[in-house]
């Protein structure tokens, strides 16, 4: 149950934040590629979701 | 294709929205108790349920998981429907959701009020509610995925996005962070210590912010937006990027409320630059909903329900603009522990969530009762009675914020520290009293609408279920140009589930898993012990009055806090601290060096009644501490699980435990006789005064070049 001083050092622990960044920059990037990339026709369908619910 | 009838279930949204108006009163009503017990403490009435440190839990919890938590299900459980063009999965799910839900804040309500509590901000409730909780919540989780799978429409909207992320995160944030060690029905530590309980309960705190206050309610605004202005949402791609963006990067931003304290720099230096990144993603959905707006301003003046929903986001844009500047060392050096992180929540507390959810209720409850509003003019009375009350309770807060931190770095010419702590607490109280007045606006406009809504229900006819009818969703779907791996994901839930919850684990233990894994992070201080039993009993004293709440245990690396209270704190000073203490905000003054400060006698009268040793101090009396008698009983089980959580007592201590405070007792009773104040036997002030008495002791018996050497690593980074 003990927590704490498991592993005595671990190195390079500044990696943590660069990789961190550079995930965050990935995955975002991927991201806007698509949505600037997606079809017109779609995205218009989908935006107009909730004004489509046959009732009302 | 052939059509198919059935109908949306109107009852769980009905009774989700009178929860939302009740609770939204109770929780307002704590809320403002607290305030005036800031300025006018006997309000307390001298009863334990009452006073500052009880209520103020109360408060939050009623406005964060009574009213916001039944705000969410009610516009989840109405959109949704409508959104996947299908029924809720299950009656009985919703039923057990609302009931479940209701019951559980009714029990934390009882227990907060009784002071059982864990001692983590916004995470109060005890170990018996944490595991209902849980079970409430996978219930919704279940009703929820069972009505996605069984849509009758092949797009997943953004809304549901953002209720899927919130789904997955808060059940990842609630049972990371609940991870606490049962010592009775309701009593419980945590199990983490120090320096790491403060970063996963930060982890939490900032991210029930984010995925209980935020994300469901940008998808309410992503749905009832567009209703209310009939128009689509400005910019569907947009609001990919927002989703996506908002997620990821949230996770990350938690350690921003732990800059300067003992946590490893490395960690704080994460927190301020995915802080600063939030800027984007919250200001392009902040666009997103006003840019929907564009070419009908005419309505917004109008129509009460928009003008509703143009404050609240306008209110998101300036809070989360507001943060990330808050989470810049500098800024932060002078905004935390004051009431200007009180002004920050409250905005988007009054405005972001209050508001979204009094415009989609104007907006709901006459459609669900097919009638129009009772009084389209009490609405807009209520739109500038709450708007005048969140600008008179922001601004002295803000001000008093300000004001109160620069009293405490202020020094005279001769280097002397030049307020008391008291004299800086006295100078806002015309501001407290303010900030009170605005408060109690904000619930009369509250008020006004519940009665406007009563009488607009009273005047319609409620359609429990509500016949619709749109097409089987076809087994192969037509595809509109090329085929993406985004448009994959978004017509699976099941999957979009498993994405999110990926996005957010990563951030969650890139910012953890260091901190429990590497010795140097933690520093040991060799003079550092466990607490005694009795001090153990303090402990749980304070903890159970929430004196956390306005005193902190975290001096700060400042020339002034230094002069002030004493030698910065040091992450090794926190290992046996199950919960830890740092508290984060000074309505009182800093205790982690109050040990040996003043005589044993000077607490037992100061917690009896404070203005007799500091004239002007706005401290309740804790009049019951002198009555009620210290339960000995649980003194080995408290004993035996903090062994198990790695305390190091020695082994077989448990059973000798309650000598050993006996004959502190002894001593701490023999000095106040000296003092001329005689103590009836185990009474818990005494345990208290030990507690208090122990407090930064350690540190100060360690050699100097040690402590030196090793909080160096820890500040500075490794």
């Amino acid at each position: 149950m003990k927590f704490i001083h498991y592993i005595e050092k671990v190195g390079g622990v500044s990696a943590y934040g660069i990789f961190s960044l550079a995930l965050f920059g990935l995955i975002f990037t991927v991201m806007l590629v698509w949505a600037i990339r997606a079809d017109r026709t779609m995205i218009e369908e989908i935006s107009h979701l909730p004004l489509d619910d046959r009732t009302n | 294709m052939p059509t198919e009838q059935f109908y949306y279930d109107n009852k769980t949204v009905k009774r989700f929205a009178y929860a939302v108006l009740f609770w939204s009163i109770v929780g307002m009503l704590a809320g403002l108790w607290a305030s005036i017990s800031l300025f006018y403490p006997s309000i307390n009435l001298g009863l334990p349920a009452t006073s500052f440190g009880r209520m103020r839990p109360v408060h939050t919890n009623a406005v964060i998981f009574a009213f916001v938590g039944n705000g969410i299900f009610m516009g989840v459980y109405y959109s949704l429907q409508r959104l996947c063009k299908t029924r809720m999965y299950s009656n009985l799910l919703s039923s057990l959701h609302f009931w479940g839900w209701q019951l559980i804040i009714v029990a934390g309500a009882i227990t907060l009020w009784a002071g059982k509590t864990s001692g983590k901000e916004y995470a109060e409730l005890e170990w018996p509610l944490d595991i209902a909780i849980a079970v409430v919540w996978i219930i919704f989780g279940m009703n929820m995925f069972g009505t996605i799978l069984r849509r009758r429409e092949k797009h997943i909207y953004v809304a549901i996005w953002f209720y899927i992320a919130t789904w997955v995160t808060v059940a990842m944030l609630h049972i990371v962070n609940s991870v606490e060690l049962p010592v009775s029905m309701w009593k419980s530590y945590s199990w983490y210590a120090g320096v790491q309980d403060a970063l996963v309960q930060w982890w939490y705190g900032h991210n029930a912010v984010a995925f209980f206050l935020t994300t469901p309610y940008l998808g309410l605004m992503y749905y009832f937006l567009p209703k209310a202005a009939n128009r689509p949402i400005y910019s569907y791609r947009l609001s990919i990027i927002h989703f996506w963006a908002l997620i990821f990067i949230y996770i990350w931003a938690g350690p921003h409320h732990l800059l300067y304290t003992a946590l490893p720099d490395w960690a704080q230096s994460l927190g301020v630059v995915f802080s600063i990144m939030l800027i984007a993603p919250s200001w392009g959905g902040m666009l997103n909903g006003l840019f929907t707006l564009r070419g009908a301003w005419d309505k917004v003046r109008e129509d009460p329900v928009l003008k509703f929903l143009v404050v609240a986001i306008t209110c998101y844009g300036m809070a989360t603009f507001e943060g990330p500047m808050l989470s810049l060392k500098n800024v932060n050096a002078i905004s935390h522990f004051t009431d200007w992180t009180i002004a920050h929540v409250h905005i988007g507390a009054l405005g972001w969530n209050g508001f979204l959810t009094f415009g989609i209720l104007y907006w709901l409850i006459p459609r669900m009762w097919n009638t129009p509003l009772y009084s389209k003019k009490l609405a807009g009375t209520h739109f500038w009675i709450g708007t005048i009350g969140i600008v008179l309770y922001a601004v002295p807060l803000y001000w008093a914020g300000f004001t109160q931190s620069m009293m405490w770095k202020n020094f005279t010419e001769e280097g002397q520290l030049r307020f008391q702590f008291l004299e800086t607490v006295t100078h806002i109280i015309p501001m407290y009293v303010t900030r009170s007045i605005g408060g109690a606006l904000y619930i009369i406009g509250a008020l006004i609408m519940v009665y406007n809504l009563r009488r607009t229900i009273k005047q319609g006819q409620f359609s429990a279920n509500e016949l619709a009818e749109a097409p089987a969703l076809p087994a192969i779907t037509q595809t509109h140009g090329r085929t993406y791996w985004h448009r994959w994901i978004e017509r699976r839930p099941l999957q979009m589930l498993v994405f999110s919850l990926v996005a957010v684990a990563i951030g969650g233990m890139i910012e953890m898993i260091p901190t429990f894994l590497v010795k140097s992070n933690i520093p040991t201080i060799s003079s550092v012990k466990p607490y005694t039993p009795l001090e153990l009993h303090g402990r749980d004293i304070y903890v159970r009055e929430g004196c956390y709440l306005c005193h902190s245990q975290m001096v700060r690396p400042f020339r002034d806090e230094v002069a002030r209270y004493g030698e910065y704190s040091k992450a090794g000073e926190f290992v046996y601290d199950h919960p830890f203490q740092w508290g984060s905000k000074r309505t009182g003054p800093d205790l982690a060096r109050v040990g040996g400060k003043y005589p044993d006698s000077w607490h037992y009268n100061h917690l009896l009644d404070p203005t007799s040793m500091s004239p002007g101090s706005i401290m309740p009396n804790y009049g019951w501490l002198f009555d009620h008698e210290l339960d000995t009983a649980r003194t080995p089980a408290m004993i035996y699980a903090m062994q198990r959580l790695g305390v190091p007592y020695p082994s077989g201590y448990a059973s000798e435990a309650n000598r050993d405070l006996a004959s502190q007792e002894a001593a701490i009773r023999a000095s106040l006789k000296g003092d001329k104040i005689s103590t009836g036997d185990n009474k818990e002030i005494v345990a208290l005064i030990a507690y208090l008495q122990r407090l930064g002791k350690d540190i100060k018996a360690a050699p100097k070049e040690q402590t030196a050497m090793k909080d160096g690593g820890a500040l500075m980074g490794n």
